[in-house]
């Protein structure tokens, strides 16, 4: 082979190489860190007894959060139009964690209640997550999502 | 001054932008000089017909004009001045028109530094850049025009997210559009290049100080993004891997290989479709940020909704410049190969192993985060890519350029021989080592801290050693051009970034906590003393700000004030306390009252101490510097053209030879 044939095969066999270690990697990665988003209901309804750690998506039921007396654990009940699911969290809750504002925890189950490691709320009050309202359209279909939770709204 | 006038005049500079794409294009193909003359002055006067419209909205935050619905939406009565002003990119059409006007500023500083470039190819240059402001500002004119009215006007109007009232969020968005328009500059080179078809390298050299530049704008940018992220969303993180970061981290990772490649096909002709394919890529990842970001697309902590025709506009324009960029590409990539052959040890392999990481990388970061959107269209569910996924593929893609950095300067073009490069292995692993020995006893054996010392130290050395290299062997005022200079500071950042981000990751200590006045909580040997909740108030917002005292083993170390604020319409945010240092942060941030009724009681608070963390954005800026500086070289300014065109002659002969 000529020198110039040499260097590109080299090119070559090293980029396929790499292509497939980092092919192998991401289905790896992927197949630890991708959580799916669930409503109370669907997990009722058995949908996510196949997945370790998901997130539970839905709104924070009015007068449901309960402090502790002496630490930080905090539980809520996270509704969705045909389930509830009650929540346990040790930590410091979002700023715009309220009642009857949409939430996103992540966390596993722990008997009937849902341990969450992080809560999320969103940035705005008017806004739901589309994939949230998405999830909850398809959790009861034909029931109404309020079109409102879907302004033009945006930041950054 | 009505708003309607910067409607007019945005009206005016679209047709300047079309002039602008059009006209030159026609002359550069046919070899009509009065056509090709039109680019200037179309590119000059639509700049200032985009300031003029961008002056006007600022004028309209300025006075409340609240008949303006994108003003009454962004700002009020309370808002400081400063404050207005940051709001005029506060959202999205005041960011598309931001956009615009960056885009303007950098033709305009094109026409300008760039006279003596070849008529047809500046002709062309401009072409691309007015077809790529033509498509903004349509896109603004016909789906987000910040100018609409609102009647009738309101007494007063909404408010700025308190999140982005924060001054490192006043300029971040307008730095970090310097990089991502920046990029349209080596985008054009690239385009005009490939329809010019000509053989010639030279271009490569007019476009590295612009493609420098503007990587540079963007490690600034993205450096604020994280500052801000870490100082105001009060977790104490400085990157979240959140599809909002990744879109700007996309073109800053091909930015890098662009530079390095750039620097290839200048100096020796070879990897040149590869050059003109990485500079699409990079243009083209910029774009795909704007979409993702302005789109409401992806689910992220920056939470974006937004009307379906504006995704639909930018969807298509992306598909036309993508697509048509690279079909080009495919048409004309084969006539511009070419370039000398290397052999396996040499400057242009290593260069070529950093390449393929830096791109790997990028696809990859860019697979995480539309993974989401694979998923959805493929009916998987609805799914998120975590941050563990980034964290674990991004470092491993990173180590071998870690790995081969301290070489590069001492890398030969063409063929390196091995006893120079066997010196710099000895010297710099026998530093490492020894600096990996020592920390591993002041860390307690933490092995991230421990490896975040070694390739910090490796890296540092590589750099130091060449230095040293260079000071020796050359004679006084040609040691260090600015372009090995500008080479020498970013690889230097490296080494500060690396231990920034592996110190604070392993070392840093975090404690949610519940404290009642008078109560003490000890985290990572400092004293956090809460000392209970006062009120205070700012121009727009009340606060509940809580006093914590710190010490460490009794000696007063700094008295911090985080604060819970309300702003004037019930938004609430946390602004967390810090005290900096150069070796640790101290930052504490107010969680919530335990009983909402009396907020005289305990509060959970969140403390940490963060070692080394300013190193990171530290590390960032030197990054940024060595664009600057490396983009400011002198054998950067275009030559005459008789020159230029005497050097083409000459590469060619060289490269056919």
């Amino acid at each position: 082979m000529n020198p110039t044939r040499q260097r590109r095969l080299t090119i070559v066999l090293a980029i396929l190489a790499a292509v497939i270690v980092a092919a192998a990697l991401v289905v790896y990665a992927l197949q630890q860190n991708m959580n799916y988003l669930f409503t109370p209901s669907q997990v009722q309804a058995g949908e996510a007894t196949s997945y370790k750690t998901f997130r539970l998506g839905g709104m924070v039921k009015a007068d449901s959060i309960q402090r502790s007396n002496d630490s930080l654990k905090v539980t809520f009940t996270v509704v969705d139009a045909g389930g509830a699911m009650p929540v346990e969290y040790t930590g410091i809750l979002p700023d715009l964690f309220r009642e009857n504002q949409s939430v996103i925890a992540t966390g596993h189950m722990d008997g009937a209640r849902f341990i969450a490691t992080e809560v999320l709320a969103k940035h705005d009050e008017t806004y739901m997550p589309k994939e949230l309202k998405d999830a909850m359209a398809k959790a009861h279909a034909g029931k109404h999502i309020d079109e409102a939770a879907n302004q033009d709204k945006q930041q950054l | 001054m009505t708003p309607e006038l910067g409607q007019l005049a945005l009206i005016l500079a679209l047709f300047l932008a079309l002039a602008q794409s059009v006209l030159p294009l026609i002359g550069a193909w046919r070899g009509n000089r009065a056509l090709m003359a039109v680019a200037r002055p179309a590119a000059t006067g639509q700049a200032v017909f985009v300031a003029l419209a961008f002056a006007i909205l600022v004028s309209a935050f300025l006075r409340f004009d609240f008949s303006v619905q994108y003003v009454a939406d962004n700002s009020n009565l309370q808002l400081p001045w400063y404050y207005r002003i940051a709001a005029v990119w506060g959202a999205h059409e005041g960011s598309m028109l931001l956009w615009v006007l960056i885009l303007n500023v950098w033709t305009v500083a094109l026409t300008l530094f760039s006279r003596r470039l070849p008529d047809a190819f500046l002709a062309r240059v401009l072409s691309v850049l007015g077809i790529i402001s033509t498509g903004f500002l349509c896109f603004i004119l016909f789906t987000s025009n910040p100018f609409a009215r609102l009647l009738p006007m309101p007494p007063d109007g909404a408010d700025l997210n308190p999140v982005l009232q924060d001054p490192g969020m006043t300029f971040h968005p307008p730095v970090l559009y310097m990089g991502y328009v920046g990029f349209s500059v080596a985008f054009a080179f690239s385009i005009a290049a490939l329809l010019g078809g000509s053989m010639q390298q030279s271009w490569v050299r007019w476009a590295r100080p612009w493609t420098n530049a503007a990587w540079g704008f963007l490690s600034c940018g993205i450096v604020a993004g994280s500052w801000w992220a870490y100082a105001e969303l009060g977790w104490g993180g400085w990157w979240f891997w959140d599809p909002v970061e990744n879109a700007s981290f996309m073109p800053w990772l091909v930015g890098v290989a662009l530079i390095h490649a750039q620097a290839v096909t200048e100096k020796r002709g070879s990897l040149r479709a590869w050059t003109i394919l990485l500079s699409l890529f990079a243009f083209s990842l910029s774009l795909l940020g704007t979409f993702l970001v302005r789109s409401g697309i992806l689910t992220s902590v920056h939470a974006f909704a937004s009307d379906p025709r504006r995704g639909t506009f930018i969807l298509c324009f992306l598909a036309v410049v993508v697509g048509g960029s690279l079909l080009l590409y495919a048409l004309r990539a084969p006539k511009v190969a070419g370039g000398k052959a290397f052999a396996l040890v040499s400057r242009e392999s290593a260069i070529l192993v950093g390449n393929l990481m830096f791109t790997v990388a990028a696809a990859m970061v860019m697979l995480g985060t539309l993974f989401p959107l694979l998923g959805d269209a493929l009916n998987l569910g609805k799914i998120s890519v975590g941050p563990p996924y980034f964290g674990l593929l991004f470092p491993l893609l990173m180590l071998p350029v870690v790995l081969l950095l301290p070489f590069g300067p001492y890398l030969r073009w063409g063929n390196s021989e091995a006893p120079m490069l066997k010196q710099v292995l000895v010297r710099a692993g026998i530093a490492a080592a020894a600096c990996a020995v020592i920390a591993a006893f002041l860390v307690q054996g933490q092995l991230k801290a421990i490896a975040g010392v070694a390739s910090a130290v490796w890296v540092g050395m590589g750099v130091v050693l060449y230095v040293l290299k260079r000071w020796r062997d050359m004679p006084r005022g040609r040691r260090y051009p600015a372009e090995m200079a500008g080479m020498l500071l970013a690889h230097f950042g490296v080494a500060i970034f690396l231990i920034g981000v592996l110190l604070s990751e392993s070392l840093s200590v975090t404690r949610d906590v519940r404290l009642s006045p008078g109560q003490v909580a000890t985290v990572g040997g400092y004293e956090f003393r809460f000392d209970g909740v006062t009120q205070a108030t700012g121009p727009n917002w009340t606060a509940q700000q809580g006093v914590v005292t710190v010490t460490r083993n009794g000696a007063p170390v700094a008295v911090m004030h985080p604060q819970k604020r309300t702003y004037a319409h019930e938004q609430v945010q946390t602004t967390s306390a810090i005290d900096p240092g150069v070796t640790r942060d101290i930052y504490v941030a107010l969680g919530e009252p335990m009983d909402p009724n009396h907020v005289e009681g305990a509060w959970a608070l969140r403390l940490y101490t963060k070692p080394f963390v300013r190193w990171i954005w530290g590390g960032g800026l030197f990054m940024m510097l060595g664009g600057f500086v490396s983009a400011a070289d002198r054998r950067f300014h275009v030559k005459r053209e008789a020159e230029a065109a005497q050097t083409v002659t000459a590469v060619l002969q060289e490269s056919q030879a």
